[in-house]
């Protein structure tokens, strides 16, 4: 590795990358799957059916897991602004800090608490009581997302705020406007929606492997239909809030559009839509690309006129704006390359997870029982169990690479953001600890829910089977087995 | 000052003292599970005694770090980025301990189950060791420039006040989780868990005299706040002794409250010897002040008006989990749990 990717800076961007995708992977997952048992429990209080009781109890220990894994990899998230970013929390703390503490005082003990009176009350409580404790966890955890998406809206957009002119550091004036941020709007229902897709499509692709291995078949058709049709719900609406954040994009910071698009040079009206580009980024021109006509203007503007402006115009833009402030030599390029294959991933994997999950409602029909029959399909559904995560992550790849080269949008840069303190040597290690204990999490958080769907809904146990399971350390079968 | 920093100042406090009087005995059921428990099958009943807890738990830590940033951004940054490898650290262990809970439950073998124990038992001794030796290090002045940044070397982190508040607050927290147990727990295993804190309670005297003298020495606590200083010392001894008598004689009620006010004092300790400073630098003239290291007064406006509103509404439900949790006790002659 070159000297000069191992500096401060990008090992610190390096960081916050890692951590904040790793931890996005179980966030959406716990929201999602938090809903689906909900939605079980509910059912079950119904119409008393015990296969409804089943099914919370099995997907709950998936949701148990995913909880965990996302909670210790959230506190890493809190604490790395003041560790790695100081000067970004001395800069920003005014604003920023406040909707972080407000999650935890209204969300993230709501979360916490019912989740742990939710695990151990199964006998205490009626079932219809019980099952609200799984709702409020589910409320909480949406909360959450919206204080947390809040803090990271104003980093797209910055309302409600003015710069102190004695110390340089953004002052709050407006606390309704940092929350009536329109970015906000747009980015939380989208990422509340692509994380209930992510639950339904986890539950949707592990039922058909149940299915697949001939596992309890009415557990498996009645948990993929609950899950297909969340997943179908909410993956349409996902699709639809994010073209409204699109819409507002386009106009709020055109570069990170135009670099989703490849577009360095304005378009003319109507403009075509680059399915897919060969970009060469040092010569900042395309070539070849796969156009379909007219599709740019109707994407953007929802008709069949309109140019897009290009990368070019927005950099000259930008430098007009901005030279005063930060000087003439910053560069406004975003990474085009990962913008415009990330944004194709993430738009194609979307409305994938949306077809799919209509192809697997019909083929689950409860008359003909075509799934069964249709290996293939079974094995697509399976398979989609992953797509989720690779759609989410490019999702906030976009997002924040897109900001580039700024943490504040417009404010502050991310050279101006680091900790003066920071080492290259004390990043180096801390990052290679980090990803090596998020493999090791990751593998047996993976190897888990394998292991709990292999076992299967119908394997005995009693509640608590491994707080009374005796073991003998010196016994040398604990080495064996 | 106004009076809003000093109440945010004091909220920060509070916040703290919850998480170690919450967490604090958190931690040292994970230390019981080895000093304590003989075999697996009682470790992981020492640990079902917390179980249900432990994530509410250490929301007081993340509302205190949130809390933090939102009302002293510049005590967040600075000691955070001084604190670079120590808090690292500390997450590390607090990650380990907690994926162990869940993953505890999933364990397929006796060995994945050891390893999951063995990760509580580890992240539990460390975390509270850590925190204890960052407060204290924090109190004897630190190496901060005018900007705030703070360049904290291995003997700023690493010296005899620092690994002694360490061990002090990882002694308390391990007697804690043993009182916590001996009031979730019947017959052999509360009496145990009594008779162990009793002879533990020996061992703390000596660490408690030592961190005594070190603050008298090593911090300005005792030139600046003189009277409110000792106070607290003294009621952090007479708390001990307290717990002692109460462990005895086998209060499990009066021995856990004991212990967990006496790790709330050393809380007090310290946020009323950094007043009214939140940082102190080597040289004075850089010191972070209550006054100078808030957000600007709207910011502290809008967070008085949302935990006016939200913090009673958190503790009532926060309680209520342990109330209904109440009668939940380990017995081992009956099985793993009895009501």
């Amino acid at each position: 590795m070159s000297y000069v990717l191992m500096n401060v800076i990008s090992l610190s961007r390096f960081q916050f990358a890692m951590t904040t995708l790793f931890h996005f992977l179980y966030v959406p997952l716990s929201m999602g799957l938090g809903l689906i048992v909900a939605i079980m429990e509910t059912a079950y209080v119904h119409t008393k059916k015990p296969v409804y009781l089943k099914m919370t109890k099995f997907w709950s220990k998936i949701f148990l897991l995913s909880f965990a894994v996302g909670v210790v990899t959230g506190i890493i998230q809190e604490f790395q602004f003041g560790m790695n970013w100081s000067n970004y929390s001395r800069f920003m703390g005014d604003i920023f800090g406040a909707p972080l503490a407000i999650e935890a005082l209204l969300a993230f003990f709501l979360e916490s608490t019912m989740l742990g009176v939710w695990m151990f009350t199964w006998d205490k409580f009626k079932p219809g009581l019980h099952a609200l404790f799984m709702w409020l966890t589910w409320i909480g955890s949406v909360l959450s997302a919206l204080w947390i998406l809040a803090a990271n809206s104003f980093m797209q957009h910055p309302t409600g705020f003015m710069i102190n002119r004695v110390t340089g550091h953004v002052r709050l004036v407006n606390f309704w406007s940092v929350l009536a941020n329109p970015q906000l709007w747009r980015e939380f229902p989208h990422v509340v929606f692509a994380s209930f897709t992510t639950g339904a499509m986890v539950v949707a692709g592990m039922a058909a492997f149940g299915l697949l291995w001939k596992q309890n078949h009415d557990f498996h058709i009645k948990s993929l239909r609950i899950a297909l049709l969340v997943g179908l719900i909410s993956s349409g609406l996902a699709v639809a809030t994010g073209d409204m954040q699109t819409q507002f994009i386009i106009k709020d910071q055109p570069m990170k559009f135009a670099a989703t698009e490849a577009v360095y040079k304005d378009t003319g009206s109507p403009a075509p839509w680059r399915v897919i580009a060969l970009i060469d980024t040092k010569k900042k021109a395309v070539n070849p690309s796969i156009d379909v006509p007219y599709m740019l203007s109707l994407l953007s503007y929802h008709k069949l006129t309109g140019s897009v402006t290009g990368m070019n115009s927005v950099s000259r833009e930008l430098h007009a704006k901005y030279d005063k402030k930060f000087g003439q030599n910053m560069d406004y390029y975003v990474p085009v390359k990962t913008l415009f294959w990330s944004f194709r991933v993430m738009a194609g994997g979307g409305m994938l997870v949306f077809l799919i999950s209509l192809l697997g409602l019909f083929f689950s029909r409860a008359k003909k029982d075509l799934l069964s029959k249709s290996k293939w399909m079974l094995w697509v559904l399976g398979i989609m169990t992953f797509v989720p995560f690779v759609v989410n992550s490019c999702g906030w790849i976009i997002t924040e690479m897109g900001r580039y080269p700024w943490v504040v949008y417009g404010l502050q840069t991310i050279a101006d953001a680091v900790s003066p303190t920071s080492t290259v040597g004390a990043l180096l290690f801390t990052n290679i600890v980090y990803f090596l204990l998020f493999s090791f999490i990751g593998a047996f958080m993976f190897y888990y829910a394998r292991k709990t769907l292999i076992d299967g809904p119908d394997k005995e146990e009693d509640e608590d089977s491994a707080y009374a399971q005796p073991v003998d350390p010196l016994d040398k079968e604990v080495f064996n087995s | 000052m106004t009076f809003l920093q000093i109440l945010w100042f004091v909220v920060i406090g509070i916040l703290f003292a919850g998480f170690i009087f919450f967490e604090g005995f958190d931690f040292g059921i994970g230390m019981a599970t080895r000093f304590f428990a003989v075999d697996d099958q009682e470790r992981q009943q020492v640990l079902r005694s917390v179980a249900p807890h432990w994530d509410g738990n250490e929301v007081w830590l993340i509302t205190a770090g949130g809390a933090m940033f939102a009302s002293f951004p510049l005590w967040y940054a600075s000691l955070f980025s001084g604190y670079y490898i120590l808090l690292f650290l500390i997450l590390i262990a607090l990650i380990f301990r907690g994926v162990s809970f869940e993953f505890g439950v999933h364990a397929q073998t006796k060995f994945e189950r050891s390893t999951w124990l063995w990760a509580n038992f580890i992240g539990c001794l460390f975390a509270p060791f850590l925190l204890g030796m960052m407060l204290t290090s924090m109190i004897q002045g630190v190496p901060m420039d005018a900007q705030g940044n703070v360049w904290a070397g291995f003997g700023v982190v690493v010296n005899w006040l620092s690994v002694v508040g360490g061990l002090a607050v990882t002694y308390l927290c391990f007697i804690h989780g043993l009182n916590y147990l001996s009031l979730k727990t019947k017959n052999d295993l509360h009496a145990r868990a009594m008779n162990m804190a009793d002879k533990l309670y020996w061992l703390v005297y000596p660490v408690l005299v030592l961190f005594a003298l070190l603050a008298i020495f090593q911090t300005d606590f005792f030139a600046r706040h003189v009277i409110s200083s000792s106070v607290i010392l003294i009621v952090i001894v007479l708390l001990t002794v307290w717990g002692h008598i109460s462990a005895r004689f086998g209060h499990s009620g009066h021995a856990f409250l004991a212990s967990g006010l006496s790790l709330i004092l050393i809380m007090a300790f310290i946020f009323n010897g950094i007043f009214p400073r939140v940082m102190i630098a080597t040289q004075s003239k850089n010191d972070l002040l209550i006054h100078n290291a808030s957000a600007s007064p709207l910011t502290l406006d809008i967070m008085t008006g949302v935990l006016l509103v939200l913090l009673p509404i958190v503790l009532i439900y926060f309680a209520w989990s342990y109330w209904i949790q109440r009668r939940t006790k380990v017995d081992l002659a009956n099985g793993s749990e009895t009501y």
